[in-house]
C-alpha cells in the first residue's frame, strides 16, 4: 500500500523531533567505537557486551532496573526546577539528607506499624530533600545567587554534614568498622517487587515521573511554571507568583531526590552510611538532560543509563576494559545529545514547512516562505 | 567475525557450565572471583589483594576473574551474582569491609552452594550463614614492630600517623604503633590526623605537611593508597613506615620498614578447602606467626640497634610469647582501658571493639 | 591555643594558601578569560582532571615534567576548543554542555590513566625561597613552585591586558554586548572559541600542577571539585584577574584548614572543617550577589548572571 504524500508528511513530522536524538545515539556509538578501535581494543565486542549486559537476559534486566530505580527520582530533581528555568545539580546532597532523615526517624518515634512508619519516613525524606533544594531556589530568587553553583556547593555541604552526623552524633555504637546509623528494624525494610529482585522504589519512581508529567502538562501550576521558565518578565507582568512557583518547583525536585535516598536506605542498605553516596545524584543530571527534561522520557533514559552502568561489570570481566569505559560512553552520549540539539532548531523550521505544505498541498511554497 | 564466533562459543560454554550442578564442576577448573573496591594498582590495600590473587591464578585447576572499583552498593550484589551466574564462580572474595552487611549476607542466602570469603568481617556463629566466612590478619603485630623501628630512628620523638576514619581496625594500628615506639622510649608521642575518607590525595598531602611542620620525623598511615603520603614525606626528607604493601620503591632514602599483608596465605587455605571439598572456613585470623602478615625488608637507613630490637620482639611473636595489649594501659584521656594484670590476646573479641587512643597519642577519636 | 600553636596554624594556612591555591589560581584565571568573553565553561573540572592525567603520562614517558605541563595544556586547549565550538551552535546551553564535558573529560582521563596510577613520573621542581630561615616550617612554606609564580605574573598580565590592550577590549566587548562587537566587525564566535580554548589551556595546567607537584601523583580521587569552585571564585572575584589571585589564595588556605587544625589539636568535626572552602564560597556568593541588578562588572552576555 503506497502512502499518500500527506501521510508521508505526517509521518515525517512525527519523526522529526526524534531525529536529533537518533543522530546523537548514532554519533555516540560511532565515536565510542572509534575511541576503542584506535587503542586496539575490541570495539565491536564491547558494543555487543554493553547491549547484552544491559538488556540481554532476565538477569541483565533486573540489574538495569535496579540501577535505574534511583535515577528516576534524582533526574526529577533536575527536570522539575528546569521547568522554571533553573539548572539545579545538587541532587546528591538532597538524596543524602533524605536518606539520613528516613534512617533516623524510626529511632525517634514509637514503633508504629509499617503502614504508618514507611509513609512517615518517606515524608521526612521528602521534606529534608525538598528544603535543601528549595534553599537553592530561595538563594536565587532573593539574593540572585546562581543556582547551579549554589546547588553544587550545598550538595558538598550536605555530604559533609551527612558524614559528620553519621559518624558522630547519630552513629550506631554497634556499627564499628562501618559507621552507620541504627539499623532499621526488619518491619521497615522495603521488599522487592513480587517475582522480581528490584525493590518498590522502581514503581514509585515511575509513578513519580508520570505524576510529574501530568502536573507539568495538565495542571495550572505546571503551566504557570512553564511560563516562568520561558520568560520571567512575562510571568511577572501577568501577575504570577514567580517566587512561590520557583520554590515549589525546587522543593518538588528536592523531595524526589530525598525520596530516592529513603528507598536506598530502606530497600538496599538498611541504615544510613557513606555507601549511600554512590553518585546517583550526578547520574540523575545526565538522565534529565538526555530526556530533555521531559518526565516521561526520563523513564526511558533512566533505563538506558542504568543499562550502560550495568554492562560495566561484564566489560571488566570479559574484555578487561577499565570501569571508566561506561563513564566515557555516558560522557559521549551527553555531549552528542546536547550538540545535536542545535540541529533540532533547523529541523523545527523544516517541520513547520512540511506541516504547512501538507495542509495545503497545492499552495505550499507561498505559505512556507512566510513561516520561515 | 571469528572473534564473534569464539565469543559466542565462550558465552555458550559458560552458560552451560553455570547450568551444571556444582558437584560436576570438580572436574572443570574452580572459578574464583575477586572484587576490589578501588583501583588494583593503588600501591595499597587493593593492590595487596590483587598481588595475592595473581599468585592464586598460578595454582593448577584455578580460574580467576576480577572486578575492580565496585562500590559498596547494590552494584556489588549484582557483580557477585553475575560472577556466579555468568562465569560460574563457586568461590568469591569480596575484599572491602563495607561489602559484608548487607550485600554478602544477601547473596549468601540466595546461593547457599557458593562460598563467600569476606575480608575483615566478623562472622558470628548462629547469626551468619554457613557458606560465608571472614578472614583477616593481625597486622598490628607488624605495626608494633614498625613502631619499634620508628621509635629508634626518630630524633624528635614525634611520630605522625595519618588515618582515614577512627574505626577499630585503624585504632588498633595506631595504638600498636605507639606502644611499639614507647617500648623504646616512653616519652614518644604519635600525632594523628583523620582525613575522613579512604582516598583523599590532597587532604593526605596536606595532613603530611602539617604533621611534618609540627616536628614529626617519621610518618606512617592507614589509608587505602599510601603512595601520596610516602612521596610527600620523601620529598621533605622525612622517614616513612609503609602499610598494606611495600612502598619502598617510592622512598629509597627514607623508607624504614612497613606492615604488609600476605593475603596469599588465607587465600590458599580457603581455596584448598574448596578444592578438597572440605567445609567452608568460617572464621580465619592469623598474625606474623601464621604468615598472614609480613614485614617489609628494612631500609638502608635503619640502624643496627633498631633492627636488633625489632628482630628480638619478632622472634618472641613468632613463638607466640609476645602480647601487645597487656595491661596496665591508659587511654589518652587518662582512663584505664586495660587494667594491670590483664592481657588481651590477639584473638580476643574485645579488641574488635576498640574505641580509644592510648596515652601518648595526640588526637581524638 | 598557645602562641606557638597559633604561629604554626598561621604558617600552615599561609603555606596551604600557596600550595593548595595554585590550581585554583590557574583554573579561575582560565575561567575568567572565558567568562569575560561571555561564556561559562563548567567543564573545567573535566579538563582539569584530563590535564592532570596527560601531564603525568607525558612526564612519565618523556622524563621531563615541564613537557608534561605543556602537553597537559595542549589537551586542555583541545577540550576547550570543543566546548567553544559546540556552544557556538545555536540552542546549545553552555552550562549543560559544560556538565557534559566534565563527564567526558573525567571519563577519558580515568580510562586512559589506568596504567599510570602505579608508576612514578618526574616531578616539577620547587624554588627554595626560604633558605635563609632557620624555622623548618617557614622554610618549607616558602618552597614555591615556579607555576605559582607564573600564575601571579599571568594574573598581573591579564589584569593589565584586559583593560589596556586591544585584544582585551575586544574580548570584553564580545562578552558585554555581542551586537556592538559584531557591528564593529569582530568575529564574535571566533573570539569566544579562542577565549574558551585559552581557558581550557590554563585549567589543564592547573590540573598538571596537581599531578606533577602537589600532591604529585595520579589517581582517580585527585580532584575534589576544584574546577567547579573556580567558577564560583571568578564570580567572587568580580571577573578581575588580580582578585582571582586573592580568592585563590583564600581558598587554598580554607582547603588547608582541616588538617592544620587537627595538627594543633582541634580534632572534632573534621568533616565540617574540610567543608570550609565550600561554605566559604557559598557565604561569599550570598553576601555579594544582588537579585535585581546584574553584578557590577559582570559580562553582559553571560548566561550565569542573567
Amino acid at each position: 500500500m503506497t502512502l499518500t504524500r500527506r501521510q508521508v508528511f505526517r509521518i515525517g513530522v512525527g519523526v522529526i523531533p526524534l531525529l536529533p536524538t537518533l543522530c546523537a545515539l548514532a554519533g555516540t556509538l560511532a565515536l565510542f567505537v572509534l575511541f576503542l578501535a584506535l587503542q586496539g581494543r575490541p570495539a565491536g565486542e564491547a558494543c555487543i557486551l554493553i547491549f547484552e549486559g544491559a538488556f540481554g537476559s532476565s538477569f541483565a534486566w533486573q540489574n538495569t532496573l535496579q540501577r535505574a530505580a534511583p535515577l528516576l527520582l534524582t533526574a526529577l530533581c533536575v527536570a522539575l526546577p528546569a521547568r522554571v528555568g533553573l539548572i539545579v545539580i545538587g541532587g546528591e546532597g538532597a538524596l543524602a539528607m533524605g536518606g539520613l532523615a528516613a534512617a533516623v526517624l524510626p529511632s525517634w518515634l514509637p514503633p508504629w506499624s509499617p503502614w504508618l512508619m514507611l509513609p512517615a519516613m518517606a515524608l521526612a525524606a521528602m521534606i529534608a530533600g525538598g528544603v535543601w533544594i528549595a534553599l537553592c531556589g530561595a538563594l536565587r530568587q532573593w539574593r540572585g545567587v546562581n543556582e547551579t553553583i549554589a546547588s553544587l556547593l550545598l550538595s558538598y555541604l550536605a555530604v559533609a554534614l551527612f558524614k559528620h552526623l553519621v559518624e558522630g552524633p547519630l552513629r550506631d555504637p554497634a556499627s564499628l568498622n562501618k559507621p552507620s546509623t541504627l539499623p532499621l528494624p526488619d518491619a521497615y525494610l522495603i521488599n522487592p517487587l513480587p517475582g522480581m529482585e528490584v525493590h518498590w522504589g522502581l514503581v514509585w519512581g515511575v509513578l513519580a515521573c508520570i505524576a510529574a508529567w501530568v502536573l507539568l502538562r495538565h495542571s495550572v501550576s505546571g503551566f504557570a511554571m512553564a511560563i516562568v521558565g520561558g520568560n520571567v518578565r512575562t510571568a511577572r507582568l501577568v501577575g504570577l507568583p514567580v517566587n512561590r512557583l520557583v520554590l515549589l518547583a525546587c522543593a518538588m525536585g528536592g523531595a524526589a531526590a530525598g525520596l530516592a535516598g529513603m528507598f536506598e536506605v530502606a530497600a538496599v542498605h538498611g541504615s544510613a552510611n557513606s555507601a549511600l553516596l554512590a553518585g546517583y545524584g550526578f547520574s540523575g543530571i545526565l538522565v534529565a538532560f538526555a530526556a530533555r527534561q521531559n518526565p516521561l522520557a526520563i523513564i526511558v533514559c533512566a533505563i538506558v543509563i542504568g543499562g550502560v552502568e550495568a554492562s560495566g561489570s561484564l566489560l571488566q570481566r570479559r574484555l578487561d576494559l577499565p570501569d571508566a569505559t561506561t563513564l566515557v560512553l555516558q560522557g559521549l552520549l551527553f555531549c552528542n545529545l546536547l550538540a545535536w540539539e542545535a540541529v533540532s532548531g533547523r529541523l523545527g523550521a523544516l517541520k513547520l514547512r512540511w506541516q504547512a505544505s501538507s495542509a495545503t498541498p497545492l499552495g505550499a511554497s507561498s505559505e512556507a516562505s512566510h513561516v520561515c | 567475525m571469528n572473534h564473534r564466533r569464539d565469543f559466542l562459543k565462550l558465552t555458550g560454554a559458560a552458560a552451560l557450565g553455570a547450568a551444571l550442578p556444582l558437584d560436576l564442576l570438580a572436574a572443570t577448573p574452580l572459578t574464583v572471583g575477586f572484587i576490589y573496591v578501588g583501583a588494583r594498582d593503588d600501591f595499597g590495600y587493593n593492590q595487596s589483594h590483587a598481588q595475592a590473587a595473581a599468585m592464586i591464578k598460578k595454582m593448577p585447576g584455578i580460574k580467576v576473574i576480577e572486578e575492580e572499583k565496585v562500590p559498596e552498593t547494590i552494584a556489588v550484589q549484582k557483580t557477585m551474582e553475575a560472577m556466579i551466574m555468568q562465569d560460574g564462580a563457586s568461590l568469591i572474595f569480596p575484599t572491602s569491609f563495607g561489602y559484608f552487611d548487607p550485600h554478602v549476607l544477601k547473596i549468601a542466602e540466595k546461593y547457599p552452594k557458593v562460598r563467600l570469603a569476606h575480608c575483615g568481617g566478623l562472622w558470628t556463629q548462629g547469626k551468619h550463614p554457613l557458606n560465608v566466612g571472614s578472614f583477616f590478619g593481625y597486622i598490628e603485630e607488624c605495626e608494633y614492630l614498625s613502631g619499634i623501628v620508628a621509635g629508634h630512628m626518630s630524633k624528635s620523638k614525634k611520630l605522625a600517623f595519618i588515618a582515614a576514619k577512627p574505626i577499630p581496625q585503624v585504632l588498633r594500628n595506631i595504638n600498636a604503633f605507639t606502644l611499639g615506639a614507647q617500648s623504646v622510649d616512653p616519652s614518644i608521642t604519635t600525632h594523628v590526623i583523620f582525613t575522613g575518607d579512604w582516598s583523599l590525595p590532597v587532604k593526605e598531602a596536606e595532613a603530611a605537611n602539617s604533621l611534618i611542620d609540627q616536628g614529626c620525623d617519621v610518618i606512617t598511615c592507614h589509608v587505602d593508597g599510601p603512595k601520596v603520603i610516602v612521596e610527600t614525606a620523601e620529598k621533605r626528607g622525612i622517614m616513612t613506615c609503609g602499610y598494606h604493601a611495600s612502598q619502598a620503591a617510592l622512598a629509597p632514602k627514607g623508607y624504614l620498614t612497613g606492615a604488609e599483608w600476605n593475603w596469599v596465605t588465607p587465600y590458599t587455605e580457603i581455596v584448598n578447602a574448596t578444592l578438597q571439598g572440605k567445609p567452608m572456613i568460617n572464621f580465619l585470623r592469623g598474625g606474623l606467626k601464621d604468615n598472614f602478615v609480613k614485614m617489609s625488608p628494612y631500609g638502608a637507613v635503619v640502624s643496627a640497634a633498631a633492627k636488633k630490637k625489632a628482630e628480638d620482639v619478632k622472634a618472641q611473636m613468632l613463638s607466640g610469647k609476645f602480647q601487645i595489649f597487656s595491661g596496665p594501659i591508659k587511654d589518652n584521656k587518662g582512663a584505664v582501658v586495660i587494667p594491670a594484670g590483664t592481657t588481651l590476646v590477639q584473638t580476643d573479641v574485645t579488641l574488635e571493639k576498640m574505641n580509644y587512643l592510648v596515652a601518648g597519642v595526640v588526637g581524638q577519636v | 591555643m598557645s602562641a606557638s600553636e597559633l604561629t604554626t596554624l598561621l604558617l600552615a594556612l599561609f603555606a596551604g594558601a600557596i600550595r593548595v591555591g595554585t590550581p585554583f589560581l590557574f583554573v579561575s584565571l582560565g575561567e575568567c578569560i572565558t567568562e569575560k568573553g561571555g561564556r561559562v565553561n563548567l567543564g573545567l573540572e573535566g579538563i582539569l582532571v584530563c590535564g592532570a592525567m596527560t601531564g603525568y603520562a607525558v612526564s612519565y614517558f618523556s622524563g621531563s615534567a615541564w613537557l608534561g605541563v605543556l602537553a597537559a595544556g595542549g589537551s586542555g586547549l583541545l577540550l576547550g576548543t570543543l566546548h567553544g565550538l559546540v556552544c557556538s551552535l545555536p540552542r546549545v546551553n553552555d552550562i549543560a554542555f559544560g556538565i557534559a564535558l566534565m563527564l567526558l573529560g573525567t571519563g577519558l582521563a580515568f580510562f586512559l590513566g589506568k596504567p599510570f596510577i602505579q608508576p612514578q613520573a618526574a616531578m616539577l621542581p620547587s624554588i627554595d625561597l626560604g633558605a635563609w630561615s632557620n624555622n623548618l616550617q617557614l622554610r618549607h612554606a616558602l618552597q614555591i613552585n615556579a607555576l605559582f609564580l607564573l600564575g601571579v605574573v599571568l594574573a598581573l598580565l591579564l589584569q593589565w591586558g584586559m583593560a589596556g590592550t586591544r585584544w582585551g577590549l575586544a574580548l570584553r566587548l564580545v562578552g558585554d554586548h555581542a551586537e556592538t562587537a559584531r557591528a564593529l566587525g569582530y568575529r564574535v564566535n571566533a573570539i569566544r572559541i579562542a577565549a574558551t580554548a585559552c581557558g581550557g589551556f590554563l585549567a589543564a595546567v592547573g590540573g598538571a600542577y596537581l599531578s606533577l607537584y602537589y600532591p604529585g601523583s595520579w589517581n582517580e580521587g585527585l580532584s575534589s571539585g576544584q574546577g567547579l569552585m573556580a567558577v564560583a571564585l571568578v564570580i567572587f572575584a568580580r571577573w578581575q584577574p588580580l582578585r582571582c589571585l586573592g580568592a585563590a589564595l583564600l581558598f587554598g588556605a580554607a582547603g588547608a584548614l582541616g588538617p592544620a587544625l587537627q595538627a594543633v589539636g582541634i580534632t572534632s568535626g573534621y568533616y565540617l572543617f574540610n567543608a570550609a572552602p565550600y561554605a566559604l564560597t557559598l557565604l561569599i556568593m550570598i553576601l555579594t550577589c544582588r537579585p535585581d541588578r546584574t553584578l557590577g562588572n559582570a559580562p553582559g552576555e553571560l548566561s550565569l548572571t542573567r
